[in-house]
């Protein structure tokens, strides 16, 4: 990229690489207090940490307030349909191995009119990190209730309380077959940005649930996890395999059913990588297919291989 | 049992080998598919023109199956009314088709199985047991496996085809599956082959003309044509999900993309079908998906997704009988008004659709530069009959259909703005991985936008880019290639049609014309936007019918006829439709047009 570069001549470092000053673009039109901040300022140091170039930054999103992400970024982004920002970022991804593709989505969009997808783009393995900003409420219509809002909640849509069994998004991530699992909370901005930047690291399909708390139509909501509310926010302890006793104890982050274990705690549970396991991407097996493909003696140039495969039609 | 002859009253019949037309009916294990294909195929290398058509159940336990296939020396345009000879697996074949037999023509039924009307005096009736003269050459282990090929062997004789190229292709078929396959295979043709056709050839005389040099002939179906259209064309990413019929193109395009360095996923449905190759096609490679009507409708958010951000696509529908699951095997044409309008708010995109196999082909190339043009979705609407039948067709010159896409990757700006309010209405996309020389990229979006890219629902910004967007496809319509005529410029009756009806409707107007009809029809191959011309065309005849395979509706008009009606205002317009599921025939079409010329002369009639 560098050399491509220097034949334009000069451009100044601070166009080129994401910065924390550089990467903003409009204001959000987030409520104020909404978690959605954190997560969007976490993504801007996370870039910068990474010394990424601003051209290479692609940021998909649904639909929601929390989808509106990409368009207070000032890099490449896809503002998509509801339910669909993965499917979406599976053609990017697949089609672009170059880039590392970002999407950032609310409960809804996660969870209830894409939950097929993201059970589909997870047993596929797409190299991608999925962020989801979970506020356990429909922000953007207003209150309405969503997937993960818990029992009883009150809403536009569950006037006598919520009585649809919520989806619990780690569990649901981990059957589904996504080989990164991460909780964090967004009033706890150092331990989002290291989920983020493991999530970035990891190879395959890595998601990050981030309780974003909704101000507006869901306060207070994850109070509970955090302490100066009151609450308790556990990190969960990852085995070290240092041989001491005490790490027997501590979770296995590669054990399904040990991070299923540790998911099925009550609320608030506890925080951190909840799985991680290494698989072939999808990515990897496409270009694994055509490597072969183009190795098995076909034709040098690519209209001579379709050449070749109409001579067999005649 | 022996075979048996009638002999009609008329003298020894004559069947042009240059014009032949064989409906072979069984089961759809029966493996008819196989040997129809064989056929074609060698007709095909042989150089003569050949085309098809079949049916297949649509359970996979089977049922009853046909495959009609018409050779012949010069370009066919249909596959034929009448069969000139029947071949009848079972009584239901026999009873079911042998209306489909012409006057005086042969059947030819498998007399373990068949027993004709002994009072049946049409046609020539010829027994040959085949199922236990397949058996008795296989060896008795394979049940009644092979009759196919027995047949193919038959017919190879009956003809006088060139056998050893038929040989030639058992074994490529076979080879792979063993010896143990490939023998008997073999057995069953030489058996078929060495049947003794004597009693035949004393009722028949097969004309055969010298077969004059062409131009290198290919052979395939209409999915395939598709398929590799869009591999000429320059797609390199597709996902899809399958149904019936347009599983296939994405079936080859899984096997065969790799081999061009690109990927065919199976998604989860349709919806994640066209998200992810809208999400390719934002990455800068030229992108599909397809479906049937049944998909297509759920693929409709994203193709008016697609309009807003400007990204193009194809999107391809495979039509079949609908509603719903509607006939999933039998070809109708009624998802136009789906193609042309399927999505929210106010969606211009491009609509093609192909008339043959060979058309398929040239017309998936032409949509692809077309949609990457002038940045929206192109649909482009095949047929269960055109993705069924095989054609063979001159070799396309790969010199001009073929295209390899790069996205412009160089540096943009500064003030670039991606939705540009040009002239034309085009503007010029951005994708990732492209430097912004002023640092500021765009957000691509279904939100009304500026044209930079932010979102802006003002109503003056909204009556821009509405604007916008459909101005690109006025452009378009200003540069498509007006309409033509076929048949003289002005006259009578004027035929329009699209699609796979071309071919029925123009032997139609030969036909009508040589009884005296002063009759011409316009096929119409882009319907978004209509090619210019039309309302001139349609000024210069007394009387115009839309020939569709679709229900004439509410209001008495087809699809087509009412979007003609919609855009021209045009009282003349009236409509041929059928929905029986079958491709139509020639004389459907001239019965009908004769009918309606009348009806209109005379209303009272
Ligand atoms: C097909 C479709 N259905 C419904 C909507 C309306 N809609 C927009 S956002 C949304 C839910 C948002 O909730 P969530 O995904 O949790 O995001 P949040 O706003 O809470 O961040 C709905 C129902 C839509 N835009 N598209
Ligand atoms: S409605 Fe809720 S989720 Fe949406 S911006 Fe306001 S606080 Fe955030
Ligand atoms: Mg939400």
């Amino acid at each position: 990229m560098s050399n491509e570069l220097s034949v334009l001549g000069q451009i100044p470092e601070d166009i080129l690489k994401a910065t924390r000053k550089n990467l903003p673009s409009d204001h959000p039109t987030w409520c104020p207090g909404c978690g959605d901040f954190s997560v969007l300022n976490a993504y801007f140091k996370l870039n910068e940490r990474r010394g990424m170039m601003k051209q290479n930054i692609t940021t998909i999103s649904g639909i929601g307030c929390s989808s509106r992400f990409p368009y207070f970024v000032n890099a490449h982004g896809a503002h998509f349909v509801h339910g669909r920002a993965l499917s979406f970022a599976t053609g990017l991804s697949i089609s672009r191995p170059d880039l590392h593709v970002f999407v950032f989505i609310g409960d809804g969009d996660a969870f209830s009119i894409g939950g097929n997808h993201l059970t589909h783009t997870a047993r596929k393995n797409v190299k991608m990190t999925c962020v989801i900003m979970d506020n356990h409420v429909y922000g953007l219509t207003k209150k309405q209730t969503s997937p993960t809002s818990p029992l009883g909640f009150k809403s536009k849509t569950d006037p006598w309380g919520a009585e649809d069994m919520p989806i619990h998004p780690i569990k649901q991530l981990v059957s589904a077959g996504a080989t990164f699992v991460a909780r964090t909370h967004a009033a706890m901005p150092e331990h989002l940005l290291q989920m983020m930047e493991r999530a970035m690291d990891h190879n395959g399909f890595s998601v990050v649930e981030v309780l974003s708390e909704c101000t507006e139509f869901n306060r207070g909501s994850f109070d509970t996890a955090l302490a100066r509310k009151g609450g308790q926010f556990r990190i969960l302890e990852e085995k070290k395999n240092d041989g001491t006793p005490e790490d027997g104890k501590r979770h296995d982050v590669t054990d399904e059913i040990s991070a299923l274990r540790l998911a099925n705690e009550p609320w608030p549970g506890c925080f951190g990588v909840f799985y991680q396991i290494q698989r072939p991407t999808k990515n990897e097996n496409e270009a694994k297919h055509a490597e072969n493909a183009m190795n098995k003696g076909v034709a040098a140039s690519e209209i001579d291989r379709l050449q070749e495969m109409f001579n067999v039609m005649k | 049992m022996a075979q048996t002859a009638m002999q009609t009253s008329h003298g020894l019949e004559k069947i042009h080998l240059e014009e032949v037309v064989i409906r072979i009916a069984g089961n759809s294990q029966d493996g008819i598919q196989s040997v129809g294909d064989m056929l074609s195929r060698l007709s095909g290398r042989s150089k003569r023109g050949v085309i098809t058509f079949q049916t297949f159940p649509s359970t996979i336990s089977g049922g009853p199956s046909i495959f009609q296939l018409r050779v012949g020396g010069h370009r066919l345009k249909s596959v034929g009314d009448e069969a000139d000879v029947l071949v009848a697996f079972y009584q239901h074949s026999y009873r079911d088709h042998i209306k489909a037999l012409r006057k005086g023509g042969l059947l030819i039924y498998d007399a373990d199985h068949v027993t004709p009307d002994p009072d049946e005096k049409r046609f020539h009736h010829v027994g040959v047991p085949m199922t236990s003269l397949t058996i008795e050459a296989i060896g008795g282990t394979a049940k009644d496996k092979g009759k196919n090929l027995f047949l193919m062997g038959l017919l190879a004789k009956l003809f006088d085809l060139e056998s050893d190229k038929l040989e030639e292709q058992i074994k490529e078929r076979f080879d792979a599956k063993g010896p143990k396959v490939l023998a008997p295979a073999l057995n069953a043709y030489h058996a078929g082959y060495a049947y003794d056709i004597s009693k035949i050839g004393e009722l028949f005389q097969i004309e055969k003309d010298p077969i004059g040099r062409a131009h290198p002939q290919v052979c395939m179906d209409g999915n395939q044509a598709l398929a590799y259209g869009a591999i000429a064309a320059g797609i390199r990413f597709g996902a899809g999900y399958p149904i019936t019929p347009w599983s296939s193109v994405m079936e080859i395009l899984r096997r065969e993309l790799p081999k061009f360095g690109g990927t065919f996923l199976q998604a989860e449905d349709e919806i994640a079908s066209i998200a992810m190759a809208v999400g390719a096609a934002y990455g800068g490679t030229l992108a599909m998906t397809g479906s049937s009507g049944p998909g297509l409708s759920l693929k409709s958010e994203i193709i008016s997704y697609a309009v807003m951000a400007e990204v193009p696509i194809l999107v391809v529908d495979v039509m079949r009988g609908g509603p719903s699951t509607g006939l999933p095997t039998n070809v109708e044409q009624s998802d136009l008004n789906l193609a042309l309008y399927a999505g929210h708010g106010d969606t211009p995109r491009i609509v093609i659709a192909p008339f043959s196999v060979r058309d398929v082909f040239h017309s998936v190339v032409e949509a692809v530069q077309l949609m990457q043009e002038y940045n929206c979705p192109a649909i482009f609407l095949s047929d269960y009959s055109l993705a069924t039948r095989v054609e063979t067709w001159p070799e396309p010159n790969l010199k001009e259909s073929f295209h390899i896409y790069k996205p412009d990757m160089s540096p943009k700006g500064p003030n670039f703005l991606p939705y540009k309010d040009t002239p034309s209405g085009i503007s010029e996309r951005i994708i990732p991985g492209v430097l912004m020389l002023d640092g500021n990229y765009p957000t691509i979006s279904g939100l009304e936008h500026n044209e930079a890219g932010h979102p802006d629902g003002s109503s003056v910004m909204h009556m821009k880019m509405t604007a916008k967007r459909r101005r690109k496809l006025q452009t378009l319509r200003e540069k498509l290639p007006p309409v033509s005529v076929y048949g003289p410029e002005t006259g009578e009756v004027l035929l329009i049609g699209w699609g796979s009806t071309k071919g029925p409707i123009e032997e139609s107007v030969d036909q009508l014309r040589k009884e005296g009809m002063d009759i011409s029809s316009l096929h119409v191959k882009y319907l978004s936007p209509l090619q210019r011309g039309i309302d001139k065309v349609m000024d210069r005849f007394k009387h115009v019918f839309v020939v569709e395979m679709n229900d004439s509706g509410i209001y008495g008009y087809g699809q087509l006829a009412s979007l003609l009606r919609a855009v021209y205002a045009n009282a003349k317009i009236k409509g041929i439709n059928k929905t029986d599921g079958l491709p139509f025939k020639v004389r459907e079409i001239v019965s009908a047009v004769k009918s309606k010329v009348m009806q209109t002369v005379h209303p009272s009639v």
